[in-house]
C-alpha cells in the first residue's frame, strides 16, 4: 500500500508528466488559453490515462510479453516487438468507444468532454504512459496507480499553466516573444519549480 | 490547395518560413527530453524525419483508396508500422542509443509533426511531393533539435559528441559547466528564446498582442 502511495506522489510532483518529461506539449499549449477548457482537458486525460493504462497492462502481460502467450501453447513466442502498435491500437480504440457511452448514457458529460476526446487519441501523454508501464515492467495495480498519478500530473500542469497565461494577456511582453515565446519560458519556469519536489521520498 | 507547389518550396519552407516546432506548435511533445546531449538529437532528428517522409510516401500513395470515415486508423497503421522498423534497427545495430532514447522512439508515432503532416499534405498531394514535404518538415525539426543540443552540451558539460571542446575546470581546463543546462527546463528556456530570435528576424511570423497597455500620461 505505502510502495502504491509512493508510486502515485512520484507520478504526480517528481515526475509529472509535462513538466519532467514534455510530453502532451501540443495540447498542453495550444488549449491551456482558459482556464475552463483546460480543466476540461485535464479531466478528460485522466479518465482515458486511468483506463487504458490497466487495459494495455493486460493486453501486455498476456498477450504480447516473452512468454506471454504460454496459455495458448506457444510459450516461445515473444510478441514485444508489436507493442507500439498493439498499444496505440488499444488507445484508439478505447477513445472511440468512451465517445460513444458517453454520448448515450452521460449526455451531459459528452457536451463538457466531447470535444477533447478526439484530441486524446494522439496526445502522447497517454501512449508515453504505456510505454513507461512496459518499461518500467509495473504490474496491475502499479498501472492503476500510476495511470491516475500520471493523468493527475498533466491535468495540474496544465490547469495551473492556463492560469498564469489568463493573467498573462494583460501584461506587456515584447513583440517577438508574445505568445509562443513567452509561453515557452513560462513553462521552464513552471518546470524549474516542480523540480523543488524531486528528492520527496514518502 | 489551388497551386501545385513546387519541390523546392516544399523542401526548404517548413525550415525557417513555416517551421513545424516555432510556428505551426506541432512536435515539441517527445523530443525536447533528448536534446540534452547531440548524439541522442542527431539520431531522434534522423529517425523522425525518415519516418514522416515515409509516411508521406505511403500515405499519398493509397490516398485515393482510403475512406474518410477510417482514415486516422489507416494512417495511424503506417506510422506505427515505420516506427516499429525503426525502434528495431535501433536496437539492433545502436542498442545503448536506443536505451537512452527509452520510450521517446516509440512516441515518434504520436508526434503531431508526422500525424499532421499526412493529414494536412500527403492526403492531397501526389506520393514524391509528400516525400520531399516529409523530408522539408523533417529538415525543420531537426535544425531546432540539432541547435538547442549543440547548446545544451557544449555549454552544459563542454563536450560535442562526447568530444571535449571547453575543457572543465575540474579536469584542470578553464570552463565551469552550467549545469542547469542539462536539466529540463533549460530546453524550454532556450526554445522560447530561439523563437524570440526567430521572430524579431522574420516580423511577420509575430502573434499581436491581446490587449495593448495605453500609453501612460501624466496627470496634471
Amino acid at each position: 500500500m505505502e510502495h502504491l502511495l509512493s508510486l502515485f506522489v512520484r507520478a504526480v510532483f517528481i515526475e509529472n508528466m509535462a513538466l519532467a518529461f514534455f510530453l502532451g506539449m501540443c495540447s498542453f499549449i495550444a488549449i491551456s488559453k482558459k482556464i475552463d477548457t483546460a480543466i476540461g482537458l485535464g479531466i478528460a486525460v485522466i479518465v482515458v490515462q486511468t483506463i487504458t493504462l490497466p487495459a494495455n497492462n493486460l493486453v501486455y502481460t498476456y498477450l504480447l510479453r516473452d512468454g506471454a502467450l504460454a496459455w495458448a501453447g506457444l510459450p516461445n513466442v515473444d510478441l514485444s516487438y508489436l507493442s507500439f502498435l498493439t498499444f496505440i491500437g488499444v488507445i484508439a480504440a478505447i477513445v472511440q468507444i468512451l465517445e460513444m457511452l458517453l454520448d448515450k448514457y452521460v449526455p451531459a458529460l459528452y457536451n463538457a468532454l466531447g470535444i477533447f476526446l478526439p484530441l486524446i487519441t494522439v496526445n502522447c501523454v497517454i501512449m508515453a504512459g504505456s510505454l513507461f508501464m512496459q518499461e518500467r515492467d509495473y504490474n496491475f495495480s502499479e498501472s492503476v496507480v500510476y495511470g491516475i498519478g500520471s493523468g493527475a500530473s498533466w491535468a495540474l500542469a496544465i490547469a495551473l499553466l492556463a492560469g498564469i497565461r489568463e493573467k498573462l494577456k494583460y501584461s506587456n511582453v515584447p513583440d517577438g516573444l508574445q505568445g509562443l515565446g513567452i509561453t515557452f519560458i513560462i513553462i521552464g519556469l513552471m518546470s524549474l519549480g516542480f523540480m523543488s519536489f524531486s528528492g520527496v521520498q514518502l | 490547395m489551388a497551386k501545385q507547389a513546387t519541390t523546392k518550396e516544399v523542401l526548404l519552407d517548413p525550415i525557417f518560413n513555416n517551421n513545424p516546432i516555432t510556428l505551426q506548435i506541432l512536435g515539441i511533445c517527445s523530443a525536447l527530453a533528448v536534446t540534452s546531449n547531440l548524439n541522442t538529437a542527431l539520431v531522434m532528428a534522423i529517425a523522425l524525419t525518415l519516418v514522416t517522409a515515409f509516411s508521406n510516401l505511403f500515405i499519398a500513395m493509397i490516398r485515393n483508396q482510403i475512406p474518410s470515415s477510417i482514415r486516422m486508423i489507416v494512417q495511424m497503421v503506417i506510422i506505427a508500422s515505420l516506427v516499429i522498423v525503426v525502434d528495431q534497427v535501433l536496437r539492433a545495430y545502436a542498442f545503448s542509443l536506443a536505451k537512452q532514447l527509452s520510450v521517446f522512439v516509440g512516441l515518434i508515432i504520436t508526434n503531431c509533426i508526422v500525424m499532421g503532416r499526412a493529414e494536412a499534405f500527403a492526403m492531397q498531394n501526389p506520393p514524391l511531393l509528400s516525400f520531399w514535404d516529409g523530408i522539408g518538415n523533417g529538415l525543420g525539426y531537426s535544425l531546432l533539435l540539432i541547435a538547442l543540443g549543440v547548446v545544451r552540451e557544449l555549454f552544459g558539460a563542454g563536450k560535442l559528441l562526447g568530444i571535449e571542446i571547453l575543457p572543465l575546470v575540474k579536469d584542470g581546463g578553464w570552463y565551469e559547466p552550467n549545469g542547469l543546462l542539462l536539466l529540463p527546463p533549460s530546453a524550454f528556456f532556450l526554445i522560447g528564446l530561439f523563437i524570440w530570435g526567430l521572430r524579431m528576424w522574420k516580423k511577420d511570423q509575430q502573434e499581436p498582442a491581446l490587449f495593448k497597455l495605453a500609453p501612460q500620461v501624466k496627470e496634471d
